[in-house]
């Protein structure tokens, strides 16, 4: 059955979205890329080393006619610096989609929603396909969705926690009451709650550290494909109601 | 001529126009953004756009990130 997610009229063919910060190498980042399925793929926005000419470029691992490059704008703690290096992102790449990061605090990385909302709107409005990164609040998610987001991307715990999925009952609300794609990004730490996030009915997951920060990031990659494909058919297929007392599963009839 | 790019100063920049200083510096202007005095350039205009001594140039680029 046709199961595509299709955000702004771009069809994705996956619904694990991965990052490319932190691995060993570019070979071990190509790698897990390609064993966990995604197609779209996060990068960073930063200065060229001017002075070595001959290091490695990351697009040469990561081939932008294969995979969708999502720019980020980590780093940014002002709206002014997120406009900047969205500006600068979309220049440099081939899309519109930015990943929209306006950062609050250092200690937590949890967003500056203040800011950015503000970033999203003056982005929406010079045609930016805006990806915010947000808190798991439903009221932010929906002032997000109003200003011209997307889709909505609630964290589910700290950036490279690896706590998991710390608040499904809110990711419940803001898949309630919002008309838009969410992606659950930030704070996964293994296949589990990727399911999990999958089965409360989000749209894609985001995640980095936890497959580069894994003991074998190939293995964790293959293992987040599969998390991702198992949460969301368990979603589509719709699970049993959790009660409190037995059902038994065999018949009573015809017993001795 | 004297540019600051990406936060050092070079003396001596022989390039005039913003393609020449791309291609004085080794860099394929594909896979870069810049930026002159706080202004993002459009690929399409790297060979028009003249540089001027004093100029703050920021060039990016991607690379791993979350």
């Amino acid at each position: 059955m046709e199961d595509k997610l299709i955000i702004k009229g771009i069809e994705f063919n996956s619904r694990l979205w991965v990052g490319t910060g932190k691995y060993k190498d570019f070979e071990e980042t190509a790698r897990a890329i390609e064993v966990s399925g995604a197609d779209v793929v996060t990068v960073a926005v930063r200065r060229v080393n001017i002075t070595d000419r001959k290091s490695e470029n990351l697009l040469d691992f990561i081939d932008p006619k294969k995979y969708k490059i999502l720019p980020n704008t980590a780093g940014c703690y002002t709206v002014e610096d997120a406009l900047r290096y969205s500006r600068l992102a979309r220049e440099a790449g081939v899309s519109d989609m930015i990943k929209l990061e306006v950062i609050g605090d250092e200690k937590t990385l949890f967003p500056d929603v203040i800011g950015l909302l503000e970033a999203t709107a003056i982005l929406a409005k010079e045609g930016f396909i805006v990806f915010p990164y947000t808190n798991d609040d439903p009221i932010m998610a929906r002032r997000l969705a109003d200003a011209g987001a997307a889709a909505v991307m609630p964290l589910a715990a700290p950036i490279g926690s690896g706590l998991g999925i710390r608040n499904p009952c809110n990711l419940k609300i803001i898949l309630e009451t919002i008309n838009l794609p969410i992606i659950v990004d930030a704070g996964v730490g293994t296949a589990s709650d990727v399911a999990i996030a999958m089965e409360l009915g989000c749209d894609a997951v985001l995640l980095n550290t936890a497959i580069a920060g894994a003991k074998d990031p190939i293995a964790m990659a293959e293992a987040m494909k599969y998390g991702v494909l198992a949460g969301r058919l368990a979603y589509r297929a719709g699970r049993i109601p959790r009660k409190l007392y037995a059902t038994a599963s065999s018949p009573i009839e015809g017993m001795l | 001529m004297r540019l600051t790019i990406n936060g050092e100063i070079k003396d001596n920049i022989l390039a005039r126009s913003l393609k020449e200083l791309l291609d004085e510096l080794g860099i394929i202007s594909g896979r870069v953004a810049v930026e002159v005095n706080g202004q993002v350039i459009k690929k399409s205009d790297y060979e028009g756009f003249r540089l001027n001594d004093g100029d703050i140039v920021e060039i990016v680029s991607f690379v791993g990130g979350g």
